[in-house]
Parts: C-alpha cells; structure tokens; sequence
C-alpha cells in the first residue's frame, strides 16, 4: 500500500456508486420522515387549515416528488459525497485563482453548530445580537488593517457581487457629484469575468485592455482609453498570470488624473498578506473574498461573502445596514442618505464572517504573513519543478517571479503530441487529483492551465502533485489516446463533445428529461 | 520558553528547515527575494495590527464560543419573527449531508471527479421543478431578492420593456435589492393594496399597466403574510398587456397551495431557505428562478446549468454546462448579467430536504402550518385591543395591529424580551400605513403551548406592562 516511492504515484480508482438519479428509486408509500402535525386541540379549533386556502389557490395535484424511505435518501447523498473530491480529500492545487485552502474544522464546527450562530435571526433585537454584531464590527477593522482602506461591508453573498456593489457605488458617487457623463469602466483581459460583467449589469460600457509580452497592459494602453466618460477602473493584481503589475500605482495616478475611480479585486489577495495593500497602490475600493484568502470552504460553490473595502469618502455609499459601536453597545444603523441600499437580504452570510475572524485570530499578523509567504514560495517552487516537464511552458514573464499562482500552457505538448489541456485535466483525476482549472475566457494563454498551490500544501504534496502531471506528459508522449480518452479511473467515463445545448437535448431537469427522450422515441423510425 | 514563530498546523511549509530548503531549491537567498517585482514604495512598511493570535484550538474554541454566548438564540427564546427568514424543522440527515468534507470543501471541479455535485445540484433543480410544476431552474441564486432581481431583468430581455409593476406590500428588503439591481434602465411602479384584505388593487393595476410593462411582479404569499386570491386574474391582466408574470413564492407552501404554474405564471422565483436552512442570521438565504421550458425564457437564465446526457459508457448519465455562453464566465460583459460563486450547499441541502420530505411530507408541512398560524391568529386577536390587520386567508403569516392598545411596537417587543420571546417584526417604519403594526410568523416548529405562552404574556405585556 502507499505511493510508489520512485514515482510517487498513487494506485487510485475514484468512488463509484452507480447511482441512479433520485427520481428512479421512488417507491410508492414510502417515507423519507415524518412532521410535526397540530395538536388535537388546536385540529378541534381551526379545523384542517387548507379550507381556509382560496379553492383557486388550493394545490389540487400533488407534486411528484420521490417517495424514499431515511436510510435510502441518506445512503443516496452519501454516495453522491463520495463522488465529490472536495478539497478535504485532496491535493487541491488544480483550482487555480480560487485559493483553496484548508478550512480549519473548528471554526466549522462552531459556526454550524453552535445555536448562538445557527438559530439566530437576523431580525432579533441589536441586544440579543451583541456576539454577531462584535466579529462583525471587528472583522470589519481586521480588514481595513490589511487592506489599509477605511470601511468594509460584508453584505455581497460572493466576490461577484462584491464587484457589482462597487459598481453600484461607483455609479451612485458620480451621480452625487452631478457627473453625468462617466458612462465606461475599464479592465484586464487577464482580470475576472466579473469584473466587465458586474460594472455592465450596473450599466457601464466596459472597454478590456489587453496584455503586452509581459502579461499586463502598457500603461500608455490605458491612458488612451481613458477619458472624462471613464468611470472607473477594475483590475486585478497579481492577475489570473501570478504577474504583479510593478506600474500598478501609475495605472491608478493616470486614473485618477481623469477624475475616474479605481476598483482593487482582491478576491484572491493569499500572496499580498502583511506585504502589499491596496492604500499604498493607491486604490478607492477592493473586495476579499472570504472563501478564498480567508478560509470560508467552498460549499459546492457558495454562499460566501465578497468584503468590499472602500475609502472614507465613499463610505457612505456603502449597503445599509452597518455595525456600530457606541463604546458599550453594538448596533445596526439602518438610516444613510446615501446608500446603494441593498444588494442582498439582512447582511449577508454571517456563519462565513465567524469563520474567517477565527481564522485570522488564529494566525494574528505573524501567521498571515507566513501564510503569504508560503503560498509564493510553493508557487515558486512548483513552478520550478513543472518547467522541466516537457510539454510544460508559461507564456508571459517566464523568467520573472510569479506570486501566488501561475497560468501554464501545454501548448507544446499539443504540438508534439495532440494532446491538449483538457484531455490531461480528464486524465489527472484518475491519479487522484481535482482536475485542474484552465483559464477563464477567452483563452488568450494556448492550451492553458491555472495551478495555486497555496499555504495548505507541504513540499510532500507538490512533489506527487509534479509527479502526476509528469507522468501524463510521459503518457501523452507514448500512448496519446489513453490521455485523450480519459477518465478511466471516475464516476463515469467522457462526456462526448456536446450536443447538450441543442434545444431538443437540453435536460436540466428530470422531467424536461424525461419528456424530452419521450419524444425523442416517438420520431425514431419504427 | 521561546517566542520564537511557531509552526502553523495549517501551514506545513512553515516549518523553517522546509522553507530554508524551498528557498534553496528556487534560487532565493530571501524570501522577499520572491517578492522582487513588487517595488519598495508599494510594500507595507510595518506589522499589521492585528491582535495576539490564539493559537491553540481550546482556546480559540472557547473564545468564540464565549462570543456567540453573546446572542441570545431561538432555541432558548421563542421565536415569531419571519419576514423572510423563518425558523423551520430542519431533518438532521440535512446537516449530516452538507456538512460532509467532500460537498463542503468542493467548488469548480468537472463534472467527473465531482460528478456527485453535479448530480446533486441536477437533482436539486429536479426537485424544485416538481414542487413549482416547472421544467427548468439554473443553478441557485444568492438569495430571493437576488432571484426577484433577475427575473425582473430576464423578463425585460424578453419583452424589450423597461417598466416594472410591483405590490406597495412587497418586502423591504427586495424593494431594495430591486431598487438597486434596476438601475438604471429600468423602473419601478408601486401598486397599492386594498386595506381590508391587502390585496393587490386590481383596479390601480389596471390603469397602470401598459404597453411599457415588462412585468408584473406578485408575491404570493405576500410578504405581509395573506394569500391574492386574485393572482390568476393578475396574471391574465398582465398577459394581456403582453407583460410577464413573475410570482415570487416560499417553496415550502406549496404541498397545499397552488405553484404559481398552476395560475399563469412562466417565471416564478423566492427563497428556498425554508427547505432545510437554518437561519443563522440570514445566511441560509438562497434563491431559486424557474421557468417553463421554452428556449424564450431558457437562453435568458443569467446563472450555470447542469444538464443531464450520456458519456462513451454504456447506460451512464453524464452532466454537462447547458449554454455556458450565455453566462459571463464564457462571454464576460456580453454574457447575462453577471454570475458567480452562490449558494450551491443550499442547493444540495434543499435536494435532501425534498428527497426527505416527498409529496406527503411538504403536504403535511403545509397543513400544519396553515393550522398553527390561524390558531394563533385566532387566538391573539382574541386579545384586547389586537386586532388583525387584514380579513384574509393567509400562510405562515400575519398582521397584527396595536393601535388600540395605546403602546408601540417596539414596546411590546421589548417588554416581550423579558418572557424570553421575540415579538413579531415591527412594521411601522416600512408600513406607516398600518399604523402599530407587527409581523408574527408561526411555522411547523410552534406548538400550542409556544402559542399560549406568546398569548398570556401578550396578555399581560399589554394589560400591565
């Protein structure tokens, strides 16, 4: 048992359960739990209760939902669990710009468990709140410490909507300055989807700059876009590369100049803890996502918070309510003349906000800077270790040092082999591996992939990490079709190349598919 | 003892004899010599001014836990307030589920080493499909208000309007999402409601709909608890004027009343926190939108979609993105609004739920509900100088009014703090209309010894408080 030691590589054969969907193992009568029902008493007085529904509002057909008994459903979802490679079960280096890190299980614990957390309103009496209203307030000054910005909000329910709130903030201060004519933002190609879409939901024409040999724009690309119109500017630093931009704080003068504002996405900040900030880049606004640099799990995808961090003169346009403190007390204060108002209900995901105040009262300023470092110093490191596999390359500043992460192309290998990116991204789960992330898009980088190996992985774990991945060049070289094949070792085997947007095979529900190859059947010959 | 660093258990390169040989294989003399492209002037000078770390895990424990000690919580107070985050049963098997490492941990994995994501989330929509009588849902939204806001723009995209109708009674708090998420292209027109039941006045709908209208939106059940009995002629009007209908639900009324399908609605949309979420301050919000199964509606879906297919092996289910172009990840700006990381455990936690549940549990649900919240309606109107707001069936919850007790809301709240109850929501801020007015909100989880209690000390709040 255990790795080979010459090759550190795993003998590894993903869970495979064979699940049907839940639908196909409905049994009629069956029970998955039983509810509280009212009191004889309380039967005797109102009666059933559904006669008072309005008949033309009464549900006259059941829904068909499945009919399974506990153990069933619980078997059920606990087979699904086990095909799922969460990062507790994993080397989870592959989902580059996305930081995942290991998420301490104290801190999960008590914030899942804890009634004080888990039975809360958020409607209940500021007096009853006093626990929730102190992480807040002071993971609020944690945050202004670290980033060296003035007032955070945790309202945004993920990085995401953290971009779309400065834009709405963005947007309101122009309009209170009567300035009319801001009508375009400005980004990077190499910055997050979201930051063009989220400013172009708030209504701004977005203009992209793209990368110079070096990985970021000219700083003279953006001074010609620029102008009275621009808004402000979203960028990222380091970007999706692991480039730090070194001319960032003449990005944000030659913005200021035009009077425009500029935007910090920090969703991913694990490399700049302790080290750089976005006060001293001179920055208005960032964000952290908490469920990248602070520790929050994933969970399948959310919730989260994205924190968004502004300057005091713009503090007032931030989501109300806000956390205050009056010496004794902590308080909502709900009034602000100018605020955006709201960008989601109540203030956001609380139990996320405990997790990363324990996670920071953890490591303290020491540990931070420790985790920074490491997580540069593993990227370094795997970088080095990756640059000597053939097939591997880095398209911008490859002789340069990258922070936290690092976008890699396979584009030789492609060449030499006809093997591209995604047919290695299938392939390396059967070693055991989340399947790397690629590159948002468009590509821009060729056969791209995106690798973080942050502060939570040991030399041990980027060694077999390397070792994989050399292993599927080696494959790739010698017997092409067992990578372009893959998986083998999964769930299930490769999803042909889709035909899935067809409006005919479109089945994002099991009765849109089941009715759907019903008549499928029906036009079959015969 | 030294002060020395200590090693991090959460990180392992920390020990300094694997640093020193890290640093050694890349070259680096220092680890700041990794940091060289960032220009002195840009570095942070000092030390950040954090406070002592607590580094032991007992000691952290106890010092969140002496945190959280703090508030005051539902279990040992007896809760009334909803407004859109209400105290349900949740089935234990729901928290076994989402707080497995591999669901908890997992974010953007494909669909083969994380096929059971998919598959949950694919179940999850499937579920909801059922109890909404609906084909299509996308992957959850960040909550309801979020899920209002889009609809409202998915049905702008559709008809090529701009203007809005929405109930003077909505909720607060999506009044103000939508306020925002409109700007700045879009408008919003209030409805007003008729004092005696709240219903929507269909008589103001009528002269304010027009060929401008991109939508009416109806809650149902409405925020303020009653049920529109005249949502099918809503949804008529609305058509008629070639406007969508948006019906914004609470999923887990829908074992007895009508799914917004069944009277006309194409888009429906809410919270599913209901469905298996605890309340934890408002972080089990999630929301949901689903349509009918017309490429209409399917292709305006801002959020990612897991569709079910085959793969090269014989009889499997694969999954894969459903028009991955439409979202911003695959188009940027020129994608559907903006998408992004969600609620995605929500999801998983509600396909549990509903799996639980089947037919008979969200019918038995829905009764019990309908049944304890009239017998407290019934039964705190029957106190002197409270009074119903409103003459109408409702779900979940209701409107009570103090005006004849001469004591405010805020009052009565506070001195109900004192019986360890949490009174309904104070409505007089956002319904000054309704004068003293307060929210309850009487779920499954209330018994009727929960009900007399809240009844006797109403009782003697207002008599002798």
């Amino acid at each position: 048992m255990g790795r080979d030691p010459s090759t550190l590589l795993r003998k590894y054969h993903q869970a495979k359960w064979d699940e049907p969907i839940i639908f196909e193992m409905s049994v009629p009568g069956e029970r998955g739990i039983l509810v509280r029902r009212a009191e004889h008493e309380v039967q005797d007085e109102v009666g059933d209760g559904v006669s008072a529904i309005p008949a033309s509002l009464r549900r006259t057909n059941p829904s068909r939902l499945p009919e399974i008994n506990q153990v069933r459903v619980l078997r059920h979802f606990l087979h699904l669990s086990q095909e799922t490679m969460g990062t507790d079960v994993t080397i989870d280096i592959s989902q580059g710009t996305c930081t995942m890190k290991y998420s301490p299980k104290v801190q999960e614990h008590i914030a899942t468990r804890h009634p004080g957390m888990a039975e809360i309103h958020p409607l209940q009496p500021d007096s009853s709140l006093q626990g929730l209203l102190e992480v807040i307030y002071k993971l609020d000054h944690f945050l202004r410490e670290i980033s060296g910005l003035d007032r955070f909000t945790f309202q945004p329910g993920g990085g995401a909507q953290g971009v779309y709130t400065g834009a709405s903030i963005i947007r309101a201060y122009h309009a209170a300055r009567g300035d009319t004519k801001r009508s375009e933002v400005i980004t990077t190609m190499f910055s997050h989807p979201c930051d063009s879409a989220a400013p172009a939901t708030a209504g701004f024409k977005i203009i992209t700059l793209m990368p110079d040999n070096m990985g970021y724009p000219e700083v003279n690309a953006l001074k010609a876009a620029l102008s009275d119109r621009t808004a402000a500017i979203f960028v990222t630093n380091p970007e999706d590369t692991g480039i730090y931009n070194p001319k960032i704080d003449q990005y944000v003068q030659a913005a200021h100049d035009v009077g425009a504002l500029c935007y910090y996405d920090q969703a991913n900040a694990n490399g700049m803890l302790g080290i750089a900030r976005a006060k001293e880049a001179g920055f208005d606004l960032c964000h952290f996502n908490l469920h990248k640099t602070f520790s929050v799990p994933h969970q399948c995808m959310g919730g989260s918070v994205g924190a968004v961090g502004c300057r005091k003169e713009l503090a007032g346009f931030l989501p109300v309510p806000r956390v205050e403190f009056d010496g004794q007390q902590y308080y909502f204060e709900h009034e602000a003349s100018e605020s955006i108002g709201k960008v989601r209900s109540f203030f956001g995901n609380p139990q996320s906000l405990l997790k990363s105040y324990a996670w920071i009262m953890q490591l303290g300023a020491d540990g931070l800077r420790e985790a920074a470092e490491c997580s540069v110093l593993n990227n370094n490191y795997l970088e080095k270790k990756l640059k000597e596999i053939p097939g591997v390359s880095v398209r911008y500043s490859a002789d340069k040092r990258k922070l936290e992460q690092n976008r890699y192309s396979w584009e030789k290998l492609y060449q030499d082999t006809g093997v591209g990116t995604e047919d290695v991204m299938r392939r390396m789960a059967d070693y055991g591996l989340q399947h790397y992330w690629m590159s948002h898009h468009p590509w821009v980088v060729p056969e791209p992939f995106t690798l973080e190996p942050c502060e939570s992985y040991s030399r041990d774990d980027l060694d077999e990490y390397v070792a994989v991945l050399r292993q599927i060049s080696k494959e790739a070289y010698e017997n092409p079709e067992l990578v372009r094949s893959a998986p083998h070792n999964q769930v299930v085997h490769k999803v042909p190349e889709p035909s899935i947007d067809q409006p005919e095979r479109i089945a994002v529900t099991w009765r849109q598919y089941l009715k759907k190859k019903a008549k499928a059947q029906d036009v079959l010959p015969g | 003892m030294s002060q020395a660093k200590p090693v991090f258990p959460y990180i392992p390169n920390s020990v300094p004899q694997v640093k020193a040989e890290m640093l050694k294989e890349v070259g680096a003399g220092d680890i700041m010599d990794l940091y060289e492209e960032i220009p002195e002037h840009l570095r942070f000078p000092g030390r950040l001014n954090l406070p002592d770390p607590i580094l032991d895990e007992y000691s952290l424990k106890r010092h969140l836990m002496g945190l959280l000690a703090k508030n005051q919580n539902c279990v040992d107070n007896l809760n009334f307030l909803g407004a859109g985050c209400a105290e349900h049963f949740v089935p234990a098997v729901c928290d076994e589920i989402n707080g497995r490492g591999e669901f908890l941990t997992a974010y953007v994995g494909e669909s083969y080493a994380d096929h059971g994501k998919w598959q949950a989330l694919f179940e999850y929509c499937s579920l909801m499909g059922e109890l909404l009588d609906m084909d299509v849902l996308s992957c959850p939204l960040y909550d309801g208000a979020q899920a209002a806001a889009t609809s409202v723009r998915m049905a702008s995209r559709i008809t090529d309007r701009y203007e809005v109708l929405i109930p003077r009674t909505l909720s607060p708090e999506l009044r103000l999402v939508l306020q925002n998420y409109c700007q700045p292209d879009h408008s919003l027109v209030e409805i007003g409601f008729d004092r005696q039941s709240g219903h929507l006045n269909v008589d103001e709908l009528n002269s304010k709909i027009s060929s401008q209208t991109a939508a009416v939106l109806l809650e149902n059940p409405s925020y303020l608890g009653f049920l529109e009995d005249e949502a099918e002629d809503i949804g008529k009007i609305a058509q008629q004027h070639g406007a969508e209908f948006i019906v914004y639900t609470d999923p887990i009324c829908l074992g007895v009343i009508a799914a917004p399908s069944h009277y006309g609605a194409r888009i429906a949309c809410g919270d599913f926190q209901s469905l298996g979420m605890h309340m934890q301050a408002g972080g089990g919000q999630c929301g949901f939108i689903a349509t009918v199964d017309d490429m209409k509606y399917v292709r305006e879906f801002k959020d990612l979609m897991f569709g079910i297919t085959d793969t090269v092996g014989e009889g499997e289910y694969g999954f894969g993105e459903v028009l991955f172009d439409r979202t911003s990840y695959g188009s940027r700006e020129k994608g559907k609004e903006y998408t992004g990381t969600t609620t995605g455990l929500w999801a998983v936690t509600a396909a549990v739920y509903l799996s639980l549940m089947g037919p008979r549990g969200m019918e038995e649900t829905g009764r019990t509900i309908m049944q304890m919240s009239q017998y407290a309606a019934q039964r705190l109107s029957q106190i002197g100088g409270i009074q119903l707001a409103f003459q109408s069936s409702f779900f979940k919850e209701f409107v009570l009014n103090f005006d004849k007790t001469n004591k405010s809301v805020a009052q009565i709240n506070k001195s109900l703090l004192e019986y360890n109850i949490f009174g309904g929501k104070d409505l007089s801020n956002d319904f000054p209309e309704l004068g003293q007015s307060s929210l309850y909100c009487v779920t499954e989880t209330k018994t009727k010894r929960d009900i007399d209690t809240l009844v006797s000390a109403l009782k003697e709040v207002i008599e002798h408080g």
